[in-house]
């Protein structure tokens, strides 16, 4: 048996784990752990900016792969500077790993240079986290972190290294562990067998029904059971945020995103339905407007794997809890068994109904004028792209646009900051997918406020060779505040206006990149055509759109699912 | 609604700030806690007095449960059960008058006196909290209290079902 220093471990556990990449930035406490790696080698470290980056790196990583991302940084500065990628990737649930050097045993709790205490800081935000306290729990902690990370409702977990623990003078025997269980950790996989059978039932007497999706369908890897169902069944099928790339966007059945932003005929299906359906999704605030008048005629459905979720805002007659994929074959084995030839017309007046709001083609915009409508570079680049790219946003307009315009037909493919709404997440998340991803597209869709949030990983995509396309979509505004103090404030722009703007082209072209400025109309598609023929160099596009602009449909505050702005003038 | 939770996690470090993390992050209340090593060392017992309505104390449940290093979580109130609360008082009881009431009172509420000195007494005095109430409430009007503690309720279920 191999006789490893505590710094060693870490790195040879890792590697037994199946790593091979990980996001970090190096400092005094963890620079045994970094001399580990660069000595035992088999694991590539991505040098980040900004400890921020790094973990919103391995969160794209982690989402387009589905893999446990790993961060590792130093204590104090790196691990703080880490939260806010943590609470990101825990609010959306993203499989993390987050190693953080710590400063000595005999040091903690002295205020020492760069001590703080991140398991504290960290706690609201983790699924779980450890402190090591002994060299020889090393391994053992490191696979228990892993198991936390990707079981159940996926999340991140912080293990903090003090300094003593890694030292390399003192040796241990070293052996990974290949499992591990944990007597007050088993999250429910199988749902109830009854439960299910039931939620079938009730699905198929429903005559307005809608099967709703959530980022839990992504996680489970359930895409094709949803597919199935909402096939054999005819459902309309809708989604929240997080959930969009779970369904092909380009399927009839599919009506689009749901909430604050979504589609008239998806909030107009929910509101009427009289059985929602809902897998993988937790009726966060964004999806359901007001909850008093949430959808008053429809029977709720509802499968997660994590009971929290579960009649925590909104009230489910039908629980299941458990693992989305495994749930859904358990009902489309009891479906077949059931032998019922079930008539695809049964919801055909259901569907005209649906069609009928399909009519007002609610992401109709203006082409007129000369300037550049977002919406219109949004549809180019599905148009340039065939659908096929993976697109990472920021958070704002060009987040809602990229959601309502970009169809996308494979899961896995929207990388979004969803529940945080994590502006300077962009960036790092692109350049993580790419990492996974090298020869596809991938596009990280921002604004002119968000890109700054991260701007400085410019230079990670240079000294790694990670030739993403970044398209701002610059309004010289933070846009959705804008559009918020239009429609509420009465116009009082407070502070929404970015003055000062740098020359973004210029930006790209200091760090190595190729930069780009579209600001005439009839540039759009042959310079975005150009920029996606450059493959071996990070093009970014400052884009001039047209700031009047809003994102609609927009829901009203305070009101139903069916209550929307449809544009300036038109609302329900 | 009054609810006591009886929780069962790893006796680990920080599993308490753990768990009163989430009740201030959640904004659930704690009316009291008291925490300790059971029989088996590697778990501790937690008693948590919470109140609320039903579907709080719903989410308070699967939230607790859902902390990894949380093992068990039971609502006492939900069936027959013990509990007791352990009170220390200091009263002033500088008169004999005084020293005979608190006295009085103390047998009557099988109570014991704990330490004495020249003016004052400590009560230990033990029970549900409705009986402590009443033990206050019965000295309150002649003597004068300078102290109270509190340990916060303890309890275990009646039936044979344990929590484990």
């Amino acid at each position: 048996m191999a006789k490893l220093s505590g710094a060693e471990m870490v790195i040879q556990s890792l590697i037994d784990q199946g790593v091979k990449q990980i996001f970090g930035y190096p400092g005094g406490s963890v620079l045994d752990i970094y001399d580990a790696m660069h000595t035992l080698g088999g694991i590539e470290h991505i040098l980040v900016r900004h400890e921020q980056a790094a973990v919103h790196m391995a969160d794209g990583y982690a989402r387009s792969t589905g893999d446990v991302g790993v961060v590792l940084v130093t204590s104090g500065p790196g691990a703080t500077n880490t939260i806010t990628g943590i609470a990101t990737a825990y609010m959306d649930s993203v499989p993390l790993v987050i190693l953080s050097g710590q400063v000595a045993s005999n040091l903690i709790g002295n205020d020492a240079f760069q001590e703080c205490d991140m398991v504290g800081i960290s706690r609201p935000i983790v699924k779980h986290s450890f402190l090591i306290k002994d060299s020889k729990d090393i391994p053992e902690t490191i696979k228990k972190a892993f198991y936390i990370a990707s079981t159940g409702r996926p999340g991140p977990v912080v293990i903090d290294l003090p300094k003593d623990i890694v030292n390399p003078a003192n040796k241990y025997n070293y052996n990974y562990p290949k499992s591990v269980t944990m007597r007050s950790y088993n999250p429910t996989i199988q749902g109830h067998k009854g439960q299910i059978k039931k939620a079938l039932t009730t699905l198929l007497s429903a005559k307005k029904p809608v099967l709703y999706i959530g980022g839990g369908v992504i996680s489970a890897n359930a895409s094709e059971a949803v597919k199935s169902l909402a096939d054999k069944l005819n459902l309309p099928v809708t989604s929240t945020l997080m959930g969009i790339s779970a369904f092909p966007g380009t399927d009839k059945k599919y009506l689009g995103m749901i909430g604050m932003h979504g589609v008239y005929e998806a909030n107009m299906t929910m509101h009427n339905a009289d059985v929602i359906f809902a897998v993988g999704a937790r009726f966060d605030d964004r999806t359901t407007n007001n909850v008093e008048k949430y959808c008053p005629k429809a029977k709720i459905i509802h499968i997660d794997i994590d009971p929290t979720s579960i009649s925590k805002t909104v009230s489910a007659a039908i629980p299941v809890v458990g693992d989305a994929k495994k749930v859904l074959e358990t009902m489309l084995s009891q479906l077949d068994e059931l032998n019922v030839d079930r008539d695809l017309d049964a919801i055909i007046d259901w569907w005209k109904q649906i069609d009928h709001w399909r009519a007002r083609k609610c992401l109709a915009y203006s082409h007129e004028g000369k300037s550049i409508k977002p919406q219109e570079a949004i549809e180019v680049l599905y148009k340039l792209t065939k659908g096929d790219a993976y697109i990472a946003t920021d958070v704002g307009q060009h987040q809602m646009f990229t959601a309502l315009y970009y169809p996308f037909d494979k899961p896995r493919h929207f990388i979004t900051s969803g529940g945080l709404g994590t502006m300077g997440f962009g960036l790092p998340a692109a350049l993580g997918v790419k990492l996974a991803f090298p020869k596809k597209h991938v596009v990280c869709v921002t604004g002119d406020g968000s890109i700054q949030m991260n701007i400085q990983e410019l230079s990670t995509a240079l000294q790694y060779g990670l030739p993403v396309i970044v398209l701002n979509l610059n309004n010289r505004f933070l846009g959705m505040v804008k559009q918020w103090q239009d429609m509420i404030y009465a116009g009082r722009h407070s502070s929404s206006y970015m003055e000062s703007l740098p020359d973004f082209a210029k930006i790209a072209e200091a760090y190595g990149h190729v930069g780009m400025r579209i600001d005439k109309r009839e540039d759009l598609e042959p310079k975005l055509k150009e920029a996606l023929s450059i493959k071996n160099r990070l093009v970014f596009i400052d884009l001039m759109t047209d700031a009047t602009e809003h994102v609609y449909p927009m829901q009203i505050r305070g009101g139903a699912m069916n209550e929307m702005w449809l544009s300036k003038t038109e609302r329900t | 609604m009054r609810y006591i939770l009886s929780i069962l996690t790893e006796n680990e470090p920080g599993a308490l700030s753990r768990i009163i993390g989430l009740f201030s992050q959640r904004g659930f209340n704690i009316e009291s806690i008291t925490t300790a090593q059971t029989e088996d060392p590697t778990m501790s017992r937690m008693t948590i007095q919470t109140s609320g309505d039903e579907h709080v104390l719903e989410q308070i449940q699967k939230q607790l449960h859902k902390l990894v290093n949380v093992y068990r979580v039971n609502d006492l109130t939900e069936g027959p059960h013990v509990e007791r609360e352990i009170m220390l008082v200091r009263v002033a009881a500088k008169t004999a008058d005084a020293r005979d009431e608190v006295k009085r009172c103390a047998d009557i509420f099988r109570g014991a006196i704990v330490d004495v000195t020249a003016t004052h007494y400590i009560v230990q005095m033990s029970g549900t909290s409705e009986k402590l109430e009443s033990f206050l409430a019965s000295i309150r009007e002649t003597c004068n209290i300078v102290e109270i503690v509190r340990s916060g309720i303890i309890g275990l279920s009646r039936s044979e079902k344990t929590v484990k």
